[in-house]
């Protein structure tokens, strides 16, 4: 290597240290102080008694019914909303894409349910969902109490969820849209393509880097859910998920120990995810969206 | 532009200075947390506090919020990260254990405990101490009676099966009001049965778990079997005390087993009910056992990290002292600690159960005087729920399994 290059990487990493440290302050930091609270006896409410417990919080929370059936819940969110934002979203993102008049507007209306904040909307279905003074029922012509039961309260849940994230999809899908040629989809007309066709074997993979993405942060933040959850059930009627478990452990209970033990066990399952999609649909394929998003 | 550079330390300047914790002028202010009472009886009473301390403190309400695990939440949250700004808290019965453990409140001086604690009903000053020391003193108290209508009810029934018989009988209009949905007040439910059978669900030193065979077994056939009778109401397993209280207003029922704001509440919203609504202590589980009953109410402790622990306690002494119990009787009908104020002509119109409610509050049982209490209840009411599922012979032992975990806080909840 000659010392230019050298000159100039050690250059690169000069300007990347500051964005460096404060990463290792603000994320490494906190996940390190987990996973050591993780491995103690830490419960607020006997200061005297804190000792290493190696991996017995670990135990704990994996032979406990609550954690499974809570992941089970998460799971079940996730795959339901994801799912379908992603069918809605890419539908969005078509129209958007191909709007001649009014685009700006468009988008901008179609991003207004991304803009109200999570807690606000979860109030808004709530009581919409609400047999007294929601308008559901009525439209619906039915008498359903929804969130005192266990399926419907996850059909609230995920409807939620779905009406916020989906403009999110749509607008990652919409960055997508565009990086497919023209000149391509022209060129395929002419060779005598299906619309059908085109989008099969055109658009979608020349899409799927963004597709991806788009799976990748919304899969990982449905994993994560808490806001909506907790303001509709507050995990009643068997709908916990994990994050309503760890804040369970940790604020009602102050149990900082096992809390923490679920918070690592979130983040083992988001890290699983991510690896899951990269292996599943191309480590290659997340490169390049990175580069071209 | 060069005047934004000036601007912008202005302001720098003004959010500083705004930082800085204004002197304080006047007598210290104490923070009194409690949860919002809606009559306005506990401002009263700081207000009268205030002006009898003649300018040695000044007594403001910081409110917590309705919903009760809320209020444990904040005020644990606030508590475990040594916040300086909370005086007086108005304690839940049920978490004295846990706050002195913890030390986020102190015990109180020997003399002052001695004041507070003269002429108040035994079952109150045991809900504010501890390991044999007072750590909040008893202010306003609360327990269930067994209300019934008279017009339906010709002989009071004396124990649970005879209830029961009784409201089968009557057929329509003859339900039984209970609290029976996954909460709180259905761990008060099972607490009162047990204790009624002469168990308790930890014992004396409150580190091993109780739960004696006989007992619970007992305890838990009650239940059962008013699950499954056709005298109780079909959301038994979604109902709690506010969902009895207007079942029982509407008129279907023939008993309800509640705390005592159904009274004025039956006399404002049904007074047609209210006619003919009799009161009476809980049944008991047999002829010869008599019926315990779960004791609620608020307490008064000081904070740990108080600025001002001797004014805290000063304070709190007045807040729990006669004039302020008869305050919080007449305006927001919540039983006195005080033994005499039950004599009281006053009170006894407020409160025309005065006599059963004291003989109950004398005998009143506490829920388990642990730290872990709100773990341990959430094992309760999670393990029997819904009632009309129990298995008594076998539901002995989950429980059993379920109270042990959570006594060692282990596993999730």
């Amino acid at each position: 290597m000659s010392r230019q290059v050298l000159d100039e990487r050690r250059l690169g990493w000069l300007l990347c240290a500051p964005a460096v440290l404060a990463m290792l302050l603000v994320t490494a930091y906190p996940i390190a102080y987990a996973v050591w609270l993780s491995l103690h006896r830490y419960d607020l409410r006997f200061p005297d008694q804190q000792a290493f417990v190696g991996l017995a919080n670990y135990a704990s929370v994996l032979t406990s019914e609550v954690w499974w059936r809570s992941l089970f819940n998460t799971l079940l969110i996730t795959a339901g909303s994801v799912a379908v934002e992603l069918l809605l979203g890419f539908g969005l993102a078509l129209v958007m894409h191909r709007a001649l008049v009014g685009r700006i507007a468009l988008r901008t209306a179609s991003l207004v349910p991304y803009a109200i904040i999570t807690v606000v909307a979860a109030l808004g279905w709530r009581f919409a969902f609400d047999p007294t003074t929601g308008f559901v029922n009525a439209l619906l012509g039915l008498d359903q109490a929804w969130l005192s039961e266990r399926w419907s309260a996850f059909v609230v849940i995920i409807a939620t969820e779905i009406w916020k994230t989906t403009p999110f999809v749509a607008l990652l899908l919409l960055a997508g849209l565009t990086l497919v040629p023209p000149d391509l989809i022209r060129a395929a007309r002419v060779d005598g393509a299906s619309a059908w066709q085109r989008l099969v074997h055109i658009t979608l993979p020349l899409m799927k880097p963004a597709i991806l993405v788009a799976l990748l942060f919304r899969t990982l933040d449905a994993f994560r859910i808490f806001d909506t959850v907790y303001v509709q059930t507050r995990g009643a009627q068997d709908t916990e998920t994990v994050s309503i478990v760890a804040y369970q452990a940790l604020i009602a209970r102050l149990n900082l120990g096992l809390g923490s033990a679920v918070s690592v066990m979130i983040f083992i399952g988001t890290i699983l995810i991510a690896l899951l999609y990269v292996r599943l649909l191309g480590a290659g394929a997340l490169g390049r969206g990175g580069r071209q998003g | 532009m060069p005047a934004r550079p000036h601007l912008l330390l202005a302001l720098i300047t003004l959010a500083l200075l705004g930082c800085e914790r204004p002197q304080p002028e006047g007598p210290p202010t104490l923070r009194w947390y409690v949860f919002k009472e809606q009559s306005g009886a506990f401002e009263e009473a700081a207000r009268r506090c205030t002006a009898a301390s003649q300018g040695r403190y000044q007594l403001d309400l910081a409110y917590l919020p309705t919903d009760a695990d809320l209020q444990r939440e904040l005020l644990v949250r606030r508590l475990a990260a040594g916040d300086t700004d909370i005086d007086l808290i108005g304690m839940d019965v049920i978490w004295t254990a846990e706050l002195a453990e913890a030390g986020w409140v102190l015990p109180w001086p020997e003399a002052q405990a001695r004041s507070v604690l003269t002429g108040r009903i035994a079952g109150p000053v045991a809900s504010g101490s501890y390991q044999d020391r007072l750590w909040a003193a008893p202010f306003t108290t609360n327990t269930q009676l067994l209300w019934y209508r008279t017009d339906r009810v010709a002989t009071l029934p004396l124990t649970w099966d005879a209830m029961i018989d009784q409201a089968e009988s009557i057929g329509q209009g003859g339900l039984i009001q209970a609290q029976g949905e996954r909460y709180e007040g259905l761990t008060v439910f099972f607490v009162s049965l047990l204790a009624s059978a002469g168990g308790s669900v930890l014992d004396e030193s409150g580190e091993r778990v109780s739960l004696e065979p006989v007992p619970t077994r007992k305890a838990l056939e009650v239940m059962r079997r008013l699950a499954r009778s056709p005298a109780s109401d079909s959301s038994l397993a979604s109902s709690r005390e506010d969902q009895c209280r207007l079942a029982f207003e509407s008129g279907r029922s023939a008993f309800m087993l509640n705390y005592t704001y159904v009274w004025p509440s039956a006399q404002a919203n049904a007074p047609e009910v209210a006619d003919h609504m009799g009161w009476a202590r809980w049944p008991a589980l047999a002829p010869a056992l008599k019926s315990r009953v779960t004791i609620g109410g608020i307490n008064i402790g000081v904070g740990a990290n108080s600025r001002h622990p001797e004014l805290a306690f000063e304070a709190a002494t007045c807040l729990v002292s006669e004039d302020s119990q008869r305050l919080a009787a007449r305006m927001g009908g919540l039983p006195p600690t005080l033994s005499a104020l039950y004599d009281d002509p006053e009170v006894r119109a407020i409160f025309p159960f005065a006599d059963v409610l004291r003989t109950t509050l004398a005998d009143a049982v506490q829920r388990p005087p642990t730290p872990v209490y709100s773990d341990i209840s959430i094992a309760i009411s999670r393990t029997l729920h819904p009632l009309r599922d129990i298995a008594p012979e076998r539901d002995v032992d989950r429980l059993r399994r379920a109270v042990e975990r959570a006594l060692h806080s282990e596993g999730l909840l």
